[in-house]
Order: structure tokens, then C-alpha cells, then sequence
């Protein structure tokens, strides 16, 4: 029994056979909930495509709701050219035309005919994949006992005619929910929800039930594009790979110093966060450049600044970046936030993540794509994309923009510092009367890090952290200071400054 | 009761006649189950009582022809399909509420 696996259908939709374990059930009906506009449609034809495509099984497609020529235009619109695939005989997509206004009940009937329509149809491909979209239209203004009856006898004939097949149906106000059909009768049942939120709408797709097979049953956003369908799922931490105790230089020496001596850890995650103009990207681009340098990949996706501008500003700081991205082993992706959602960003980096294989992946900034939604979601799709690439053994580095004075309790910034290894801060401090760059490590798990804050230098050689000179008699003896350095390293632990203003400690 | 109801009702078997008019309808059945094997019987009934002599019936068995489920775009069986005259009406199910029939065939 405990072998035993329940046969299933894989769908081919990137992440939903992930969070299914495999698939929807083989030869059986699954049930697709959601409301208008919440991607039912395209998800099941996605299905029967990828059945065609991936799996050589021939589908029928019953529309109850859209006119063939606009389904097929609509469909032709997101990228699925059904043409061929008619004239192979490989899909039969019929019309159900249902008008309850013109129909008089004069006594008890059935739905015989569709029964008859769908056998006919499905031989005619010798289908092995169904869709009927959507049951709300079929059985509008049905009497329910009718309803019922129709529903179970038409579950019950689609397991007998061995056919894999999706019933979508609106969720809400309908019968579905009302009755509790869907609870004893269908082996799977699928939601979907197109959620508006501060005027962002994220799609989101939840298993709601599964008999007889493990699966997640977290809410997963999910995306449609010209690529179709993609579920964006978490990992689980059976398919994490075992963390290394390799290490990644910064590409600032001082700053590797303070990290252990040594700097980041190979696939870990990195947050830089601070005010504007306090260095962050250049921060960044060192460290893109000196992974280029190695000769590794690196993915540079840039939120703010246009590549060009990037490359321009770098290269008056001694990074030049030109040459990298010419010879391929750097690569931008540049998008302006507004253009798409935060999932979509994710979706398009991903792609391209697969593509080049980068052992170095930065985002910059982060807040430009937080301005498009609430926090919580933020924080689960960030976990997630971070869960991603360590799964890819790739290093990522953030940098987050905050404003001045919020740096305690800028709500984002709390989000994310939770979730990422280690995480400096560049901000703007003032000793004695001067407003000065600095940088300091307020976390980084796993290494005996740095506790000081540094000063921030940047110059047309690159980047320098210097130590602070609290006050105006001259710098510490380098060997006292060396000491002190080396009393940190050894003593401190981890994130011992992220309830503490590293401010006011620094300058007493 | 149903046929208390029938009785009362003003059957308008004038106005169609006037114009020498012939009813057409079809009667879609799903073999010989019940609810199709009712409708059958009534609709027989029916067209001898109020239509006697000016319509012809068709009684289609979709189980031997299943394109016509199609073409005809049906879902509902029994289905009686007024064609003639126009408009086109439709009555679903076992044809037992006279009433029903009649007013679909624009008899009342």
C-alpha cells in the first residue's frame, strides 16, 4: 500500500505537476473552480494542448460558454495555434449552444444529449483528454434535483469512458459550493482566484482537495503569458541541496574581510539595504564584476537604472562592465516595475536564469518591485524566488532602497532581512558635522562577521571601507584598530545589532 | 388534474387554420427511456387533439442519429422542436404539462 501510487495525468504546466505530485488523476474528472477571468479556460486548454503536444493524447474540448471562433482566436492570442492540431484530428472542439430562455420545461428530462455528443466526440479523436467549460452554463436554470442527478451520472460516465477530464465551474454564488457536490464526487478539485489587491491583480491557484495523493495545499500565484501557464511553486526542502561552506568574494576586499576574512557564502542570499545614494548598486556591481572577473555568470536585473546608465555610472568607479556584458558572461534584464507584476518579473528572471545558468543572480533594487503589492505577498514570493535559486545553487544579492529615518521599522526591509543570510546596511551617517558613507554587516549567518561600521569610500578605483574615526585627533593606531577588528571577528555573533541602532553605538 | 387544467383552457385552433398552415415539430427521444417513451405518447396525444389534421410529427431517435445532436444543438432529452410555424420553440422534458406544450406550440 505504501507503494502504491494513484495514476495521474501529468498537465505539463510548469509548477502545477510539482505541487501535484505528478499530475491531476488519471482517467478521472478534476474539478476547476474559479471565477470569471481567473484563467479556467486557458489552464484546461493548456491541459489538452500539453496532452497533444507532450504525451500524444488526443482531446475534445466542449465550450459551453465562448463561441468556437472567438475560443480559438482568444487562444491563438496567447500563443496556442490549434489550427494544425484540428486538422490532424488531434483536438475536436465543439460548440454547446445553450439558451435556457427559449427552453420550456414541460415535464422530466435529462441531458441524454450531451452524453451523446460527448461519446461521439470523444471517439471521433479517440480522446484521452477532456474539457467541459464551464458546468455553469450547461446547467444554468436547471432544476436541481436534475442538476444533481446530471452531475453524478456525468461523473460517473466520464470515469467509465477512461478519459481524464476537467469540469470547470465559477465558484461563488453558484450551486457547486452550495450543494457540496464537489466534496464526495470529484477526486480533485482545483481553485482559482484572480485576487485585486492596491490595484495589482495576482492570480492564484490552490488544490482544494486531491484524494488519495500528497500535495500542496498553500495558495500558489500563477501567471499566464504568451508561454502559457506557470505555477509559481515552493519548493520543498526534500529537493534543497546541501548547503557549502564554499565562499564568494564581494569584490571589495574590505568588505570580504569583515564577512569572516573570506566573504559570502557560495549560494547564499544578500541584502543591502540603505538610503538613496548611499552606494548600493555600486556595491552591487563590484560584485558583479569581480564575479565576472572568475569567469562566472552573472545575472544583473536591474529595476531603476537602465543597463546603459549602470554600465556608464560603473565605469567612472573603475568597474567596466562593457566589455563583460559583450562578451556574454554578464547579462542584463531590465524592466521597468510598472510594466508587469512582481510574479511576472519573477517568472521572466527565472526564464532566463534557466537559460544563461548564472552562478550570480542581483536584483536591484527590490523595493521597485515592492511598490506593486502588499507586503505579505512581497515576502512569499521573495521566499520563494530565494528558495529558487539556492535549490539552483545560485547567489543572489538584493539591494533595497529605504527611506531616511525608517530604517528601524521600514516594515519591507524587516521582511526581507528575515529571509536572507547576510544583510549590510550603507547609510549616511554624521561625524562630527559630516555627513558620511558607511556600511556596516548587521547579519550574516554562519561566519564570525565584522560588528564595526565602516567608512564607505567610493573613488574612480572602486570601493574601499575604511574604518570610522569617531573623533577628529586622528585614526586609531592601525594595530589598535586591528585588534579591535580582531576582537570582533572572534566574539561576535550573529545579527547582534538588528534590535540595536548600530548608529548610536558607532558614534558614542 | 393536468387534464382538468386542458380542458379549461381556450384552445386557439382558428387562428393557424385560417392561413391553411401545417405544424411542424420534431420530437428528439433517447431510445426508449422512460421520460422519451412518455413524451412520445404525449405528444401524439396531443397533436390529435388540438392539431388534428394539419401537422406532421418527426420522432428522431438521437441514438441513431447523433450528428442531429449536434446540428441541432441539443443537450436536453426529451427536447420537441416547434419549426414551423416560426418561431422556432423549444420544449424540454416528458411533455406532460399539456399546458406547457400547448403554450410553446402558441395554441394558447
Amino acid at each position: 500500500m505504501k507503494n502504491f501510487r494513484f495514476p495521474k495525468s501529468p498537465t505539463g504546466i510548469q509548477g502545477l505537476d510539482e505541487i501535484t505530485n505528478g499530475g491531476i488523476p488519471k482517467n478521472r474528472p478534476t474539478l476547476l473552480l474559479g471565477n470569471t477571468g481567473s484563467g479556467k479556460t486557458i489552464l484546461a486548454m493548456e491541459f489538452l494542448v500539453n496532452g497533444i503536444v507532450l504525451f500524444d493524447e488526443p482531446a475534445v474540448f466542449m465550450a459551453f460558454e465562448e463561441k468556437k471562433e472567438d475560443l480559438l482566436m482568444n487562444l491563438k492570442s496567447l500563443g496556442y495555434n490549434l489550427d494544425t492540431h484540428i486538422a490532424n484530428n488531434k483536438i475536436y472542439i465543439e460548440q454547446v449552444l445553450i439558451n435556457p430562455d427559449e427552453m420550456r420545461e414541460t415535464g422530466m428530462y435529462d441531458l441524454e444529449g450531451l452524453f451523446v455528443r460527448l461519446e461521439q466526440a470523444i471517439y471521433k479523436v479517440m480522446a484521452k483528454r477532456v474539457v467541459l467549460d464551464s458546468l455553469d452554463i450547461l446547467f444554468y436554470g436547471l432544476d436541481n434535483k436534475i442538476l444533481r442527478s446530471e452531475f453524478l451520472r456525468l461523473l460517473t460516465w466520464l470515469k467509465k469512458m477512461k478519459v481524464t477530464a476537467i469540469i470547470t465551474s465559477e465558484i461563488g454564488d453558484h450551486f457547486l459550493t452550495h450543494m457540496g457536490i464537489e466534496e464526495y464526487v470529484a477526486d480533485c478539485v482545483i481553485a482559482l482566484d484572480n485576487r485585486v489587491t492596491n490595484q495589482i491583480a495576482t492570480r492564484r491557484l490552490r488544490i482544494v482537495k486531491y484524494r488519495g495523493s500528497f500535495h500542496g495545499n498553500n495558495e500558489y500565484p500563477f501567471t499566464i503569458d504568451e508561454k502559457g501557464i506557470s505555477v509559481y511553486p515552493i519548493i520543498s526542502e526534500e529537493f534543497q541541496q546541501e548547503p557549502t561552506s564554499k565562499r564568494i568574494s564581494s569584490g571589495i576586499k574590505d568588505l570580504d574581510d569583515m564577512l569572516g576574512k573570506k566573504g559570502f557564502y557560495e549560494g547564499s542570499s544578500i541584502l543591502i539595504s540603505g538610503t538613496a545614494g548611499t552606494g548600493k548598486t555600486s556595491t552591487a556591481a563590484s560584485f558583479a564584476h569581480s564575479v565576472c572577473k572568475a569567469k562566472k555568470r552573472c545575472l544583473f536585473c536591474a529595476f531603476e537604472e537602465a543597463p546603459k546608465q549602470i554600465i556608464r555610472n560603473m565605469g567612472s568607479i573603475g568597474f567596466h562592465l562593457d566589455p563583460l556584458v559583450k562578451s556574454g558572461i554578464l547579462t542584463f534584464y531590465y524592466s521597468r516595475p510598472s510594466l508587469q507584476n512582481l510574479e511576472l518579473h519573477f517568472i521572466a528572471i527565472k526564464k532566463i536564469i534557466n537559460e544563461i545558468k548564472p552562478t550570480v543572480v542581483i536584483l536591484d533594487p527590490i523595493t521597485n518591485l515592492m511598490t506593486e503589492g502588499p507586503n505579505s505577498d512581497i515576502r512569499s514570493m521573495l521566499t520563494r524566488f530565494i528558495d529558487f535559486l539556492k535549490t539552483q545553487h545560485i547567489t543572489v544579492m538584493f539591494t533595497a532602497a529605504i527611506t531616511v529615518g525608517s530604517i528601524e521599522r521600514n516594515p519591507s526591509d524587516e521582511g526581507i532581512s528575515s529571509m536572507v543570510d547576510t544583510w549590510m546596511m550603507v547609510q549616511d551617517i554624521e561625524i562630527d558635522a559630516e555627513r558620511r558613507r558607511s556600511l556596516c554587516v548587521m547579519k550574516s549567518r554562519g561566519m564570525a562577521h565584522s560588528t564595526e561600521m565602516r567608512k564607505f569610500k567610493i573613488s574612480s578605483k572602486g570601493i574601499t571601507l575604511l574604518p570610522i574615526v569617531a573623533n577628529s585627533k586622528g585614526p586609531l593606531a592601525d594595530s589598535k584598530r586591528k585588534a579591535k577588528e580582531h576582537d570582533n571577528l572572534s566574539t561576535s555573533k550573529e545579527s547582534i545589532w538588528v534590535n540595536e541602532s548600530p548608529f548610536n553605538e558607532n558614534t558614542k | 388534474m393536468s387534464k382538468k387544467i386542458t380542458d379549461n383552457l381556450k384552445v386557439n385552433t382558428q387562428a393557424s387554420n385560417d392561413k391553411g398552415e401545417k405544424y411542424i415539430i420534431c420530437l428528439f427521444v433517447s431510445g426508449n427511456l422512460p421520460n422519451s417513451a412518455r413524451a412520445v405518447v404525449n405528444i401524439k396525444a396531443i397533436c390529435e387533439k388540438y392539431l388534428k389534421d394539419r401537422y406532421e410529427l418527426e420522432i428522431i431517435d438521437i441514438y441513431q442519429h447523433p450528428d442531429l445532436a449536434i446540428t441541432e444543438q441539443i443537450v436536453a432529452l426529451p427536447v420537441l422542436i416547434k419549426k414551423f410555424p416560426k418561431p422556432e420553440e423549444r420544449m424540454v422534458g416528458d411533455l406532460s404539462n399539456t399546458e406547457e406544450v400547448l403554450k410553446g406550440l402558441g395554441l394558447v
